[in-house]
């Protein structure tokens, strides 16, 4: 029971951190590294919760999850169980497993969708989108609506629309395209994908869609930091205001969409010219690391 | 941009701006004649116009021994879908994308969705002042 005990724990903590790291000021400061936090988090919680019904499962063996595994499956070809393991104890088990084979149809599911649609609108930019002088190594959607986005994959796009073009100037529009370049080039698609995956697992959990609003908004930030390397932050933060307020323009009292509040939070901070908390963020990532480690050590054990 | 993606969209920039309205289709033929100036086999155009068909991109009735294809929506319609998909309104649960920042209201959420609705074939372009720009699209290329 100790280790099923273990793996209550495991999930508490994480539990535990994710409030933190939800509440925490800090991680806007050092996104990479709260990023990092997140993910560990996310990949603790889901070992632990298969780990929990398996280990609840095999206590009569009174091994690490690993072994205690090994044992019986070695038990079941030989068709003797030891005492204690009964029907329930098997569909505990069998549960821990059902977890785990959802969690990996839900991804390989999210994966394939998000495949689907990234080849679609692919193929529908090489029919419609044009190359323009203005913003070389990008596309330009002939449409008033301002948007800029990447499409990210082995071969990303950035692509602005016209409504872009005339909404910023040169500055602006340079750091927004520095912006979009450091999405596709660290693959922020793949950081989001764990959270996108799991929010489509468990739906009717509001922590899960936090949590995924928290590292939408950190991976915004990250490449914020990356564009700020190479233009002024005045450009940037320009480029977020002219979003915020030809919306503000058009929009009616009290019809913001959705990220509005993100907008502000970002401008906000590029306007303090804060260091990255460095024993905090150490500190944070040893925490991140010994959640990871305490599920994973259980099942190699 | 890939040889085969510079020659979908020089088709498809055929079907949307050579072809009348009204009209039921153009030939292979008649694509290849358009194409002059590139001097395309018969039968890479068949290829191209075959792809562009297997994406849903173009329709094609047989009338007689051949083929007639027509753009299945407007280039419009088209942008229209891929605005949703930036503008995130698309309805997709997936992170097929990475934003800076969108600048939407309702009713221009709406415009575009009627965009996509009403679109299905080509319209009078003529009156559209984004249709020369977008017109001079042929030039842009991909990596």
């Amino acid at each position: 029971m100790a280790f099923a005990v273990h793996f209550a724990a495991s999930m508490l903590a994480c539990w535990l951190t994710a409030q933190v790291l939800a509440a925490s000021r800090w991680t806007w400061r050092a996104p990479r590294v709260a990023i990092v936090c997140w993910q560990a988090v996310g990949l603790a919680l889901g070992l632990s919760a298969i780990g929990l019904p398996m280990a609840s499962g095999l206590a009569a063996y009174d091994r690490p999850t690993g072994s205690a595994l090994l044992a019986l499956a070695s038990d079941l070809g030989h068709g003797t169980l030891p005492a204690g393991m009964g029907a329930a104890q098997l569909g505990l088990v069998a549960i821990g497993f059902g977890i785990g084979g959802v969690l990996l149809a839900t991804t390989v599911r999210s994966v394939h969708a998000t495949v689907r649609a990234q080849r679609r609108h692919r193929d529908l930019l090489t029919l419609v989108a044009r190359r323009d002088p203005t913003v070389p190594g990008a596309l330009v959607l002939d449409h008033p609506s301002a948007a800029a986005y990447c499409l990210p994959g082995v071969r990303p796009r950035v692509v602005v629309s016209a409504g872009t073009l005339d909404l910023l100037d040169r500055a602006e529009l340079a750091a927004v395209l520095t912006h979009e370049r450091a999405h596709a080039q660290e693959r922020h698609d793949l950081v989001l994908l764990p959270f996108t995956a799991l929010c489509r697992a468990l739906p009717w959990f509001r922590w899960v869609r936090d949590a995924h609003e928290r590292v939408a908004l950190l991976v915004e930030m990250r490449a914020d930091d990356k564009a700020r390397e190479l233009h002024a932050e005045a450009s940037l933060a320009g480029a977020l205001r002219r979003f915020a307020a030809c919306r503000d323009r058009i929009t009616p009292v009290g019809a913001l969409g959705v990220g509005d509040r993100d907008l502000d939070v970002r401008v906000q901070r590029l306007m303090l010219a804060d260091r990255p908390p460095r024993v905090l963020g150490a500190t944070a990532l040893a925490v991140a690391a010994t959640l990871v480690a305490l599920p994973v050590s259980l099942f190699l054990n | 941009m890939t040889r085969l993606g510079d020659l979908e969209r020089a088709v498809m920039d055929v079907l949307w701006d050579s072809v009348p309205a009204a009209s039921g289709g153009v030939t292979v033929r008649e694509v290849a004649d358009a194409l002059d100036g590139r001097e395309l086999a018969y039968t890479t155009v068949m290829t191209v116009l075959d792809r562009l068909a297997g994406k849903g991109m173009v329709q094609r009735e047989r009338e007689g021994r051949a083929w007639r294809y027509r753009a299945a929506a407007s280039r419009e319609a088209h942008i229209a879908q891929l605005m949703l998909d930036a503008l995130d309104l698309g309805g997709s649960r997936d992170a097929a994308l990475v934003r800076f920042a969108r600048s939407v209201t309702g009713t221009e959420a709406d415009v575009l969705r009627a965009a996509l609705g009403a679109q299905a074939g080509r319209t009078d372009r003529v009156d559209d002042p984004r249709a020369g720009r977008a017109r001079r699209a042929d030039e842009a290329t991909d990596r």
